[in-house]
């Protein structure tokens, strides 16, 4: 599904930012990725979503290959993918609802069927009742479930979640947490980047852990030892 | 229909912006449409000159008028002529007279030379046909002399082609111009919205969808543009035949090839800008 074959990415300025990774994720796994700051985990994600392409190495994400495919091949694959970032990313101007229903009407889903998608994503965040409110209007972990939300709508076979607790208090971030970890459960991957050692700490899921561009431990490969 | 809103909603959103965009490309419209009315009015004085551009054959004395209106016969049925007329001695005097009204007393006693008068079809008065038409008719026998404002001819219409060249070369420059402008508005659009357009590449809007608004924007200006454009030129023409000469306007369809050339300029100058500044955001 998320497959890395030597994957190396040297930027011009900074150098090596991921050096010489090999991985595979699967269907419906939950993988945490752990590291110091600066040890590469948002650039590896941004090769997940072909914002970046690996300077050698091949990623390979549900058919789609770093090295073959072409603008339109990247906007094709990124509807199946939700991704999630520290900063929300949401449209100040816009509700929740019409945040949601963007990722929809831009890549040209017919309007009838927006609302209903529209509706099911943000009961499915539990923001059922706040549908009309503005992103300033809302709570940091509310603005964050808008985000999933819209992340959730073109029903993805992964998120990909770059630090999402990154911004929020504990409660918060629990609450985001078992959203993931819900979703997860209903079947959707979920690889997402994170600080916070203590949740990865209390959870029996698969570890990622990079340092300095390498991943240098994955709890899979420990586990088959 | 989307693209289309969200081009208005730019409009809305950046009113601003936007006007000064259309405003720009206005300007640049209308001083490319003051030259027009410039070069339209040389050309229609020019026109109205050439109207009098006429062949003045001199016939010599005790020529037989037969002979004249045989010769004038035969010149009239030349490709190239619309008419040619015979004027007698007595004709020729009575004109001489007439034209210098006070003075018609210089010419008690005089004798002028008969001519045959020649005048080229309207699309004909080019130096090069001028000199072809007064050559054949020199040849009759009995023509002493053919006039035909040689050096006046040529003069007028390297007049004429340098306001041609004048015009495509200013014309080709404010187009060049608004595309800059266009460009910069688009730079500025783009930037007000990065935000938006991050998230649509996130959720995998294509690269075409991306730019459609911006170019339909582009367009849009380009109409405004051009419509005001023809607007300030036709109030600006209004003063100019108030105050100072009479001059014509651009048809229907110049008017309608002038804002065509607006949309063109808010196309180009967007679909080349767009690309660039989406990159980068
Ligand atoms: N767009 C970029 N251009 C150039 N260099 C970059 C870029 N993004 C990241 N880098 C460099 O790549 C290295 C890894 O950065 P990256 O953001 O992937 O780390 P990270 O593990 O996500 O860090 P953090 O935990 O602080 O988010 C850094 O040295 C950084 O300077
Ligand atoms: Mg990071």
């Amino acid at each position: 599904m998320i497959r890395f074959t030597h994957v190396t990415k040297e930027y011009p300025r900074t150098g090596t930012a991921v050096d010489d990774v090999t991985l595979h994720v699967g269907k419906g796994e939950f993988v945490f990725l752990t590291g110091p700051s600066g040890a590469g985990k948002t650039s590896l994600l941004k090769m997940v979503y072909l914002d970046e392409r690996p300077t050698s190495g091949e990623v390979r994400v549900s058919g789609t290959s770093s090295l073959t495919a072409t603008d339109r091949d990247i906007a094709k694959l990124r509807r199946k993918l939700g991704i999630v970032f520290q900063d929300f990313r949401l449209l100040d101007n816009r509700t929740a609802e019409q945040n949601v229903a963007f990722a929809l009407e831009v890549t040209g889903v017919p309007r009838a069927i927006i609302d209903p998608k529209v509706a099911r994503a943000l009961t499915q965040v539990g923001l059922a009742g706040k549908g009309t409110a503005y992103p300033r209007e809302l709570s940091g972990g509310e603005q964050q479930r808008v985000a999933i939300a819209r992340a959730l709508v073109n029903d993805p076979f992964v998120i990909i979640a770059d630090e999402p607790t990154g911004n929020l208090d504990d409660r918060a971030t629990r609450g985001i947490f078992q959203l993931l970890r819900d979703i997860n459960a209903a079947g959707t991957a979920v690889v997402m980047a994170t600080h916070n050692l203590e949740l990865i700490r209390r959870q029996e899921f698969r570890t990622l852990e990079m340092a300095r561009g390498a991943v240098v431990f994955d709890s899979a490969d420990a586990a088959a030892l | 229909m989307r693209s289309l809103r969200d081009a208005l909603i730019t409009f809305r959103r950046t009113p601003l912006l936007s006007a000064l965009s259309v405003t720009t490309i206005a300007f640049s419209l209308f001083a490319f449409g003051l030259f027009g009315l410039v070069a339209l009015n040389i050309r229609e004085a020019l026109d109205r000159l050439e109207d009098r551009v006429e062949i003045r054959a001199f016939v010599a004395d005790g020529t037989a008028p037969e002979s004249i209106g045989q010769a004038a016969g035969d010149i009239a049925h030349y490709p190239e002529v619309l008419n040619a007329t015979m004027v007698t001695q007595e004709q020729a005097l009575a004109r001489a007279q007439k034209e210098l009204g006070d003075f018609r007393d210089v010419f008690e006693g005089a004798v002028l030379p008969a001519s045959i008068d020649v005048r080229l079809k309207p699309g004909m008065r080019n130096p090069a046909t001028v000199k072809r038409v007064a050559a054949r008719v020199k040849a009759f026998p009995f023509v002493d002399d053919v006039r035909f404002g040689e050096e006046w001819i040529e003069k007028l219409y390297r007049l004429r082609n340098i306001a041609g060249i004048a015009g495509v070369v200013l014309g080709l420059t404010f187009a060049a111009v608004s595309c800059i402008i266009i460009g910069a508005t688009i730079r500025m659009a783009v930037l007000s919205r990065a935000k938006e357009i991050a998230i649509m590449r996130l959720v995998g809007a294509t690269d075409g969808y991306i730019r459609r608004p911006f170019i339909i924007e582009g367009l849009l200006q380009g109409v405004l543009g051009g419509l005001l454009a023809l607007l300030l030129t036709y109030f600006a023409r209004s003063l100019i035949n108030r105050y100072v000469i009479e001059t014509i306007f651009f048809d229907r369809r110049v008017a309608l090839l002038g804002i065509l050339f607006g949309v063109v300029i808010g196309f180009m100058g967007s679909v080349f800008s767009v690309g660039r500044h989406l990159r980068r955001v």
